[in-house]
């Protein structure tokens, strides 16, 4: 028997959503190889719940109820186990954290090829093959796998289909785990830190990186984000730093946005922040660094010191404004 | 405690990028240097060797790569690491991630360390991925993209980002983490240990050494077969002020702005 396995993400009574785009895209691969699609779901999963996932199209779900949330190393167990009991020849994880660690220790387990922060599967000749922007995103690079592949999806690269009201076949699995599987504990799960501040909502959204020096180089974002209108963004590594609330992150562990205006200040531009604002309908990057990758993706960049055109452009809107 | 570090040569950032005039695509071949991720994962190694908590006996940097990735273990031994080792061989070259840390699992294996450490990604390519495989080789507890690391004796107390906020997550040793680059602000070498690098031991060894089969590494090896490669759809370039008159060019945002109905 052949299939394609999908790990779906949950948590609190709800999947996560790029782990939905994975089981739909597992779906529509199975479809056009004429194969199955399964999924993995670990924890406290609901019957209920986990049948819900075949409105995305898989046909049967293998539930690990007595398996830990949160952490890679107890699913790699699950599913490698799975894979082997079920011959799947595909595993395929929707963007985010925990599909990277979970694929990657899995490829080691199963001495199967990986491909990460892919883009675009094809159904090629009976088999999977993957689509992978390389170097900066300047090339595009196909994979295709001698034996078992492993696909982990780019942030939002695979959409989620319209549930089809369709349940599927839920079989619960016990899972021996690895003695080193154990060896981590979760203290504290989903902790938020800082505010909550709605960003998704907001059409213009000014987003500060690093390049502002300091935690205070925000006041310069938010003086032009009121003038705008809008509301401030930040990168992954000024919210790790504790500058700016995690409520506010944009990119791979963070949130999503397509506002009418992207304006990046002092952000070099990693495809991690990337995936989170392309879809906006106008980019503007501020950068004193010429090389800074983000110019490549800007509608406008201007290179200059923040410090210097921030303050004045906040002047000059709130003019023309009115 | 005995603390390996992966390190890697990528290509420097900080060297001007040039357009290749025959494929219209960025050269980003000339100058490597260490990758930058990994300068947090040696200041992460040291910190645990200056805290009161635990004994640090060795700090080993670890890296795969051609002759030219001595340069990243010169780098690494002159921001803190004791010795180094370079596992260089023909027969890994086109190795894919998993080949890449099934060799280096073994080469750790014989270093036997109680933590490894290594940067959240590099800039050349493979992110975040490398961790996961060399701990399921080693039977080692992992994490990635950790921002503090508390450790004692025989146990980690990490933070991190995952996809619904910040988690905390006690390892017990021996383990493999990846830091993010927002654990530490890594030091600068000082004049005399970047002077001194060259002297320390640095150990040389191919895969006949490890007892790795050529044909579990590189082309061969290699589960993935990477090829056909094409050019991305185009967007239409943007355009690029450069900033030397303030007033001027905050007028110029202005008008792109205004034209673009943004204003009103």
């Amino acid at each position: 028997m052949s299939g394609i396995l999908a790990f779906a993400l949950h948590y609190e009574g709800a999947y996560n959503k790029n782990s939905l785009g994975g089981v739909s895209e597992a779906a529509r691969q199975a479809q056009a190889l004429g194969i199955e699609a399964h999924a993995v779901v670990v924890g406290d999963v609901s019957d209920e719940l986990a049948a819900s996932l075949g409105n995305y199209g898989v046909t049967k779900v293998f539930r690990a109820s007595d398996v830990p949330e949160g952490l890679a190393q107890p699913v790699v167990d699950v599913m490698a186990q799975v894979m082997r009991d079920n011959g799947q020849d595909y595993a395929l994880f929707g963007g985010g954290l925990l599909g990277f660690e979970i694929g990657a220790g899995l490829a080691a387990r199963l001495n199967a090829g990986v491909t990460m922060e892919v883009t675009k599967v094809n159904a090629v000749d009976g088999k999977l093959t993957a689509e992978r922007p390389i170097h900066g995103d300047s090339s595009i690079s196909t994979s295709s796998y001698k034996d078992r592949g492993i696909i982990i999806g780019r942030l939002n690269a695979f959409d989620t289909a319209a549930p089809s009201g369709a349940t599927a076949e839920v079989q619960d699995v016990e899972v021996a785990l690895s003695p080193f599987s154990t060896k981590a504990t979760m203290v504290t799960r989903g902790e938020a830190r800082g505010a909550d501040i709605d960003i998704e909502g907001a059409d213009y959204l000014v987003a500060g990186g690093r390049g502002l020096g300091k935690p205070e180089g925000f006041e310069l974002c938010e003086a032009l984000a009121d003038a705008l209108g809008g509301a401030v963004a930040a990168t992954r590594a000024v919210v790790d730093a504790g500058w700016y609330p995690y409520s506010t992150q944009i990119g791979q562990t963070g949130k999503t946005v397509s506002p009418k205006l992207y304006l990046a200040a002092g952000i070099s531009g990693a495809i991690q922040h990337k995936v989170g604002f392309q879809s906006a309908e106008n980019i503007i990057a501020i950068n004193k660094d010429a090389n800074a990758p983000i110019f490549e993706y800007t509608d406008l960049g201007i290179v200059g010191d923040l410090n210097k055109i921030l303050p004045k452009l906040t002047e000059a809107v709130k003019a023309k404004k009115g | 405690m005995k603390i390996c570090v992966l390190v890697k040569e990528v290509p420097d950032a900080a060297v001007e990028k040039r357009i290749n005039p025959s494929t219209g695509r960025m050269d980003r071949g000339g100058e490597r240097n260490l990758n930058p991720y990994d300068t947090h994962a040696i200041e992460a190694a040291m910190q645990v060797r200056e805290g009161a908590e635990v004994e640090v006996e060795e700090i080993v940097a670890v890296t795969m790569g051609p002759q030219t990735a001595v340069r990243a273990l010169h780098k690494a031994v002159s921001l803190g690491a004791d010795r180094s080792v370079h596992l260089s061989d023909d027969a890994l070259a086109g190795s894919d991630v998993a080949a890449t840390g099934f060799a280096l699992a073994k080469l750790l294996a014989r270093e036997r360390p109680d933590l490894v450490l290594l940067g959240q990604q590099s800039d050349d390519g493979e992110c975040y991925t490398i961790g996961a495989v060399v701990a399921d080789h080693l039977q080692m507890a992992s994490l990635t993209q950790v921002i503090k690391m508390d450790v004692s004796e025989g146990r980690l107390r990490c933070e991190r980002q995952a996809e619904y906020g910040y988690d905390t997550v006690e390892i017990e040793l021996p383990a493999v983490i990846s830091v993010g680059d927002a654990i530490n602000e890594p030091r600068y070498p000082s004049l005399k240990a970047i002077m001194g690098a060259k002297k320390k031991p640095l150990d040389g060894v191919g895969i006949g050494d490890l007892g790795i089969e050529a044909s579990s590494v590189g082309e061969q090896g290699s589960k993935v077969v990477c090829g056909d490669f094409k050019a991305p759809p185009q967007k239409a370039a943007g355009e690029i002020i450069e900033d030397e008159d303030t007033a001027e060019t905050v007028e110029k945002i202005i008008a792109w702005l205004d034209e673009r109905k943004l204003l009103s």
